[in-house]
């Protein structure tokens, strides 16, 4: 209904080079939505994947460009459902609820990051503001394409605008001095007040029917907790302690909207009740427990006790908290405290592509999916391994071989910085 | 007699510390890894490393076996023990920020061998850590060196005062205080350094003077605990560590070693790879930081790669946890060199960052480091190479007794 009001983007369509065809043969494909492919074939034409399967049945278009990928891995771009990247900040310290607030207003498209996340693998990321707050503002779904521009990156919708959640948070971060609650139930409290207006304004639109003098004045707070209530927009929920977890599902049962909880550091005393709410899961691993005392219990077992419960699984970065460079990383130390080789794959891919209802179009290597994937020099869960390629929309973004993209692999002088500037200071340090 | 005996009996069998670690691999960092091979240890120490052929395990010897056996890790260095995981004012003990410089701070007066992380870390394999006061600070104190057992600091610590620990760069630097600047910090550290040389001088002339009877001025100065500490820096007993990243800061805390010729370690060096000729040629050893420090601000240049640039030049190097201001609120070595491994390191060149490399670097290479007869017996057993991810650390022996046979 308010569609219209949004900025319209203009849609980001990720024309190929050509019309031509690519085809990857040799390599072991990983589609994460069906078994793996010991010796695979990948074509990708116009962006989206043509053709996936094995060797031998897959047919090879004729006019397609083939490349020998023997001895590589190839899995489907990594989908990171909470990063940093690019450095945005949400919400001020105004108010505690701010949803008015859109990240890709202030997220830096030349940023490092983006360039290190590619790196990494990366080719679908969540951009979220901060978790200093009730709710601190949109998050923006992003294509790690080449691009210089917010829009360049953004992933429009079927109207051409940009897709994203909202990011709430509950616990310790968002306690802090008036305005801001100072107590958990405080936090509920202003959150179901904020959410019972956002009810009580839609109802006043859905009134006024045609009559546009009976149309209340715009907020567009309120507009963006009515496509939260509507199920349009997905809450992204940082929560920690399994109370404050419940206390989530509470709000997610009384006003029925959409929920990904994120970091969910005590998901293994609540796991069955996540299952029960089928409430999705968005984990971080971090290398030790605490950091604060909400995140004590926090342990490389979460992944597998939401495997064991039935509820779904994916992994973030939360980067900076953890480098993107280091995503696989996350899966990698799920499977070694319990978790399946098989879930903790789609915990990289399929399982976050479904919480940013992106599942459409990335997250497995499926025949009319967008062709984002990537080239591995071995198996994904081993330390030894180097993402060699990051391909998005059927173009190459990230090639270790090339100098420059090296540098934002491994670091070195020139990777910090952003921009034209890390451009000039790495070719200084190539030279 | 035989009473005697019997005592001696009574006294092995109490001390229960005689054990035999086999392993598929053993990794002894002193020569080739072993296949087939048996560790055996009594009295908490190392009494044979061999091909399970060679060593006889004495009949009654309770015996460990796992995939793959190495030296206990080393961590060169940690804030653990005084850093604790809450992050809360009650758990946090690593800076002092009332003074720039105050090397007086004992590192055993903070130590706490009871902290959670101490035991998280053990469970991975590390058995020794070097930790104290942590960067940010001019000077912010004296580290110490550790087992990770014990309850308390005089059943754990191997080595009390280890380094004075100091910082150099955008850490030293109090936001509207003094020193505010680079150079200022560095100023008010020559300045100390100036000091804590003529207290120990005059503090030595009234000592030759008193020996000769010749003491005609009321005795030596009063005594000054911080001219002491570095003091100790300035006769090369203790080595300064020095946090530095940027490169021009890594050249100046090499200016100001050599003007006052102290034992220099450097930490973290984010940017050594750029001056490594230079550090070689000085022969200063370096505690690179952790590979997987996050890349932000005087550490945006970091690279994975630094700890096999350097080893290469032929730079001692070590890996380190480091310090962490919120999460994780530490690292794990054995994840941090894994990631070296990945980055132009052999397994074995790794796994020394964390093993016999970082012993020399710390001094107690006599004692822990490597598998050989008659260090103490700190071992970690893993069910696979110890570097992967989805290897798992599956027991711990310090001193000869199994401290962790947890599955982690």
């Amino acid at each position: 209904m308010f569609a219209s009001f949004l900025l319209a983007l203009a849609p980001s369509p990720a024309p190929p080079q050509d019309d031509g065809a690519l085809a990857f043969i040799g390599a072991k494909l990983i589609p994460v939505d069906g078994p793996e492919i010991e010796n695979g074939v990948l074509v990708v034409r116009g962006g989206v994947i043509a053709h996936v399967g094995p060797l031998d049945v897959t047919p090879i278009p004729l006019d397609a460009e083939v490349r020998d990928v023997q001895g590589f891995v190839i899995l489907p771009g990594l989908v990171d459902t909470h990063s940093h990247v690019g450095g945005p900040a949400g919400g001020d310290s105004s108010s505690p609820i701010q949803p008015e607030v859109r990240v890709l207003d202030a997220v830096n498209p030349r940023s490092a990051g983006i360039q290190k996340a590619q790196a990494g693998g990366l080719t679908t990321i969540n951009v979220m503001p901060g978790s200093g707050h009730l709710c601190s503002g949109q998050t923006v779904y992003l294509k790690l394409r080449d691009a210089d521009t917010i829009e360049g990156l953004a992933i429009p919708d079927d109207d051409g605008n940009p897709t994203g959640g909202l990011k709430m948070a509950n616990g310790t971060n968002s306690r802090r001095d008036p305005p801001f609650p100072g107590t958990r139930a405080k936090s509920a409290a202003l959150v179901r007040a904020k959410l019972i207006a956002a009810q009580e304004y839609r109802d006043k639109i859905a009134r006024a029917g045609d009559d546009a003098s009976k149309l209340p004045p715009r907020d567009l707070a309120l507009e963006t907790l009515v496509e939260v209530l509507d199920g349009k927009r997905i809450v992204h929920h940082h929560t920690h302690r399994h109370d404050d977890i419940l206390t989530v599902l509470r709000l997610k049962e009384e006003f029925g909207f959409r929920v990904v909880l994120h970091h969910v550091s005590d998901a293994w005393k609540v796991a069955d009740e996540i299952a029960a709410a089928d409430a999705p899961c968005s984990i971080i691993v971090v290398d030790s427990p605490g950091g604060k005392l909400e995140a004590r219990d926090i342990t490389f077992e979460n992944g597998a006790a939401l495997e064991r419960a039935g509820a779904r699984c994916a992994f973030h970065t939360d980067d900076g908290i953890t480098d993107s460079r280091h995503f696989l990383r996350s899966a990698a130390l799920a499977v070694r405290a319990g978790m399946s080789r098989k879930m903790a794959l789609e915990g990289l891919t399929l399982a976050g592509a479904e919480m940013l209802d992106l599942a459409d179009r990335v997250g497995s290597l499926e025949v009319g999916k967008d062709a984002d994937f990537i080239l591995l020099d071995g198996d994904p869960l081993s330390v030894y391994t180097k993402v060699i390629e990051t391909w998005v929309e059927g173009k190459r973004v990230f090639d270790r071989r090339d100098p420059q993209d090296r540098l934002w692999a491994v670091g070195g002088y020139g990777a910090g910085h952003d921009g034209a500037y890390a451009c000039c200071a790495a070719e200084e340090a190539n030279r | 007699m035989r009473i005697l005996v019997a005592l001696t009996l009574c006294a092995a069998a109490a001390n229960a510390q005689d054990l035999a670690v086999k392993g598929g691999v053993v990794h002894t960092m002193a020569g080739a890894p072993l296949r087939d091979a048996v560790v055996l240890i009594q009295d908490g120490k190392i009494e044979a490393v061999g091909p399970a052929a060679d060593v006889a395990i004495p009949e009654g010897v309770r015996v460990l076996e796992a995939a793959v056996v190495t030296p206990g890790l080393i961590d060169a260095h940690t804030v653990v023990g005084l850093a604790g995981w809450l992050n809360y004012r009650h758990d946090q003990e690593q800076l002092e920020t009332s003074e720039a410089i105050q090397p007086e701070l004992r590192a055993i007066d903070a130590y706490n061998p009871r902290e959670p992380l101490v035991e998280y870390l053990r469970g991975y394999g590390v058995t020794t850590i070097h930790t104290g006061h942590a960067p940010g600070a001019v000077i912010s104190g004296q580290t110490l060196i550790a087992k990770t057992r014990g309850d308390t600091v005089a059943e754990s610590v191997i080595v009390p005062v280890a380094m004075v620990a100091s910082t150099f760069g955008d850490a030293a630097r109090k936001e509207g205080g003094s020193p505010g600047t680079r150079s200022k910090a560095v100023a008010v550290l020559r300045a100390e350094l100036v000091r804590a040389q003529e207290y120990v001088a005059k503090r030595e002339r009234e000592a030759e003077a008193e020996e000769e009877e010749e003491d005609d001025d009321g005795g030596p100065p009063a005594r000054d605990l911080r001219l002491e500490a570095l003091g100790r820096v300035l006769s090369k007993e203790i080595p300064l560590l020095v946090t530095a990243h940027r490169a021009n800061d890594i050249l100046t805390a090499m200016r100001v070693a050599k003007e006052f010729d102290v034992r220099l370690v450097l930490d973290g060096a984010s940017e050594a790879y750029l001056v490594a000729e230079q550090i070689r040629e000085a022969g200063i050893p370096v505690i690179v930081h952790p590979t997987m420090a996050r890349a932000r601000g005087e550490r945006e240049n970091l690279s994975m790669e630094t700890a096999a640039t350097l080893r290469a030049a032929g730079i001692p190097v070590a890996l380190q946890s480091g310090y962490e201001s919120y999460v994780p609120k530490t690292r794990v070595v054995l994840f941090e060199a894994a990631i070296a491994a990945a980055h132009g390191l052999s397994f074995d060149e790794a796994l020394s960052l964390i093993t016999i490399d970082a012993a020399r670097l710390l001094g107690i290479d006599g004692r822990v480091g490597s598998l050989v007869p008659g260090k103490d017996a700190d071992l970690a057993l893993y069910d696979g190479d110890p570097l992967e991810y989805t290897s798992h650390c599956v027991g711990v022996v310090i001193d000869g007794e199994i401290v962790s046979e947890e599955v982690r």
